[in-house]
């Protein structure tokens, strides 16, 4: 294209007549960024060395307090205990059970098509609907879960008024909803492995577990690396289905960091600490991010 | 988890010891995806049950099946909340923002793809830089800028914050650098301009891509959950997924009949579109993560 022709003269007006259009097309879309994406990382900064709750005129400057005392709160460490057992659950279950149904979709089976369509339906629903349609299969006295526990002569837990049952049930939700994503990234993976690798194990005498092991698990290992960070991300970033089912509770036992932000913006207005805890989870996926791009720039340069 | 099916099935003489171990295999395999359809079914299935039951047979002895199916639970619904603004805003915030994503990533697209400017790699980056901020750190900020406008509670003030967008341009520069070279060079000696190219060649041709690119966003967009709950304050400017968020907390517990018959409101629209479309959403997805 003209964009590889290195030009003889300095600079044509033709060429300048690109730079200008190039500004004019891309130039809304990056000047949206960095009012709503750049400048805001930048303010979260700014706000976590102040003191504010909102409304009144003028931000005290306060250097660190607003870091001491978020790490120096038992809630805080609790908050991030909250968001380690929720991402870890979810994603652990999500990328198992999504392993094993991918592969149970690629074998031949009649209707897998289907099947994977009914898997990924979830995830294009709203995450409200969705916790709101399970808070009525928790209710302890009416719901589904009752029902077939009733079968089974058991009784329902009261899932989202124990401190104990809150985040298994927002961790199930989770992962039912998520799961189909899952199952349709391995799928791609699993139809990218090379047919000739499963034929050259057979010609060696590999049984099935041997070519599971052996060729599937390393064929698929970059998706699966792919899927546990892009999934570790989406777990930071839960809300709704937090919100809507448990509003964090009961007393903070499904609060997580991100939710922990929403709650000190918008119900308790403290700023300062709204900012720390955007600061931290910046970081956080800042440096999971970047170990995605180190393994994928690896992956080019070997691979 | 082991997958002998196909690969004993490949093989060009089988044993009958075989091939009855192929049919158990298969036997399984079929009973493993009962199972599975059976998880993801069923709470949809209470649900749909649910907004057929009358209150009596909701909270009494558990039924599989709807003993007196009544419609009563719809009208009740769509008459406790303003339902009919609720499907308007959403439609204007959804159509509003995806038209927003899909001009920003074309346009965007075309000129990191065809156009010349200096250290275009550094704009690059700072583009794709975006994809690292989650939008979900930004929402005290954000909330301030759109309260400095005045855009609280507004269609704008919902729409605009999100209206960038990176992961799109990404996709579409892609498509739009695959394209065959000479279809683009003879519209361009031709006398064709760049818009003119761009509306009357790019477009047509990298249709496919853009598609996808528009429905994934519609989805975002049309799910979104946070930042409308944040900026909006009254019940004329909720969209659907807060409607229903606010119709549970008045009515959930005592009324579920008519909160399942709201949840259907938004869950069988989605279906429907799903159904039609949900090729292109699959494979833009598993395009995104292997050749990504």
């Amino acid at each position: 294209m003209a964009s590889l022709q290195k030009p003889a003269r300095p600079i044509s007006p033709r060429e300048r007549r690109e730079w200008l259009l190039f500004i004019l097309l891309l130039g809304p879309n990056l000047l949206l960024f960095t009012i709503f994406t750049y400048w805001p990382l930048l303010y979260n900064v700014y706000l976590s060395f102040v003191r504010w709750n909102f409304l009144r005129p003028q931000k005290p400057f306060v250097w660190f307090d607003n870091y001491r005392s978020v790490f120096s709160s038992a809630l805080f460490w609790e908050i991030v205990l909250n968001t380690l057992t929720f991402t870890v659950w979810s994603v652990g279950l999500t990328l198992v059970l999504g392993l094993a149904l991918a592969l149970l979709l690629n074998q031949p089976l009649r209707q897998r098509n289907a099947a994977r369509a009914v898997l990924f339906s979830p995830v294009v629903m709203s995450g409200a609907v969705v916790a709101v349609v399970w808070s009525y299969i928790f209710d302890p006295r009416y719901g589904l879960i009752d029902q077939l526990l009733g079968l089974l002569g058991l009784n329902s837990p009261n899932w989202l008024g124990s401190t104990a049952w809150a985040m298994p049930a927002v961790i199930i939700v989770y992962v039912w909803k998520n799961l189909g994503y899952a199952v349709v990234i391995y799928l791609a993976g699993l139809q990218g492995i090379p047919r000739e690798l499963y034929d050259a194990a057979l010609v060696d005498g590999a049984g099935p577990w041997a070519r599971f092991r052996h060729v599937t698990l390393p064929g698929l290992s970059p998706v699966a690396f792919f899927l546990s960070v892009t999934s570790i991300l989406a777990t930071f970033q839960a809300f709704d289905i937090i919100k809507v089912l448990t509003d964090g509770g009961p007393v903070n036992a499904t609060t997580t960091l991100i939710f922990y932000l929403y709650e000190l913006g918008f119900v308790t207005y403290d700023a300062g600490k709204a900012g720390v805890i955007a600061v931290v989870l910046f970081v956080i996926m800042l440096v999971l991010t970047l170990i995605q791009l180190r393994y994928l720039e690896r992956r080019v340069s070997y691979g | 988890m082991a997958l002998p099916d196909e690969l004993v099935l490949a093989r060009p003489v089988e044993s009958v010891q075989a091939r009855r171990q192929g049919r158990r295999w298969r036997l399984a395999g079929y009973l493993a995806m009962a199972l599975a359809m059976l998880v993801i079914g069923l709470p949809v299935y209470w649900t749909l049950i649910a907004a057929f039951k009358t209150s009596a047979e909701i909270y009494g002895p558990p039924t599989w099946f709807p003993q007196a199916p009544t419609l009563a639970n719809f009208p009740a619904a769509w008459n406790a909340a303003p339902f009919a603004r609720f499907y308007l805003n959403s439609f204007i915030t959804t159509l509003g923002g995806m038209a927003a994503e899909v001009f920003f990533a074309v346009t965007s697209a075309y000129a990191l793809a065809f156009l010349r400017f200096p250290r275009k790699d550094l704009v690059f980056l700072l583009l794709l830089a975006a994809l690292m901020v989650p939008v979900e750190i930004t929402i005290v900020p954000n909330y301030l800028t759109i309260a400095r406008l005045g855009w609280i509670n507004t269609y704008q003030g919902i729409i605009i914050p999100g209206a960038a967008i990176a992961y799109g341009t990404f996709l579409l520069r892609q498509a739009f650098k695959a394209l065959p070279y000479e279809v683009i060079e003879a519209a361009r000696v031709d006398g064709a301009g760049h818009l003119r190219t761009l509306v009357s060649v790019v477009i047509p041709m990298a249709q496919p891509a853009i598609v996808t690119m528009a429905l994934l966003s519609l989805v975002a967009k049309w799910n979104d959950f946070l930042w409308p709950l944040i900026v909006t304050n009254t019940a004329n400017m909720r969209t659907l997924p807060i409607g229903i968020y606010w119709l549970r907390n008045s009515e959930g517990v005592i009324n579920w009949g008519v909160v399942m018959a709201g949840s259907l409101f938004l869950i069988i629209p989605v279906m429907i579109a799903f159904l039609f479309v949900q090729r292109y959403i699959v494979e833009g997805i598993a395009a995104g993560a292997v050749k990504g």
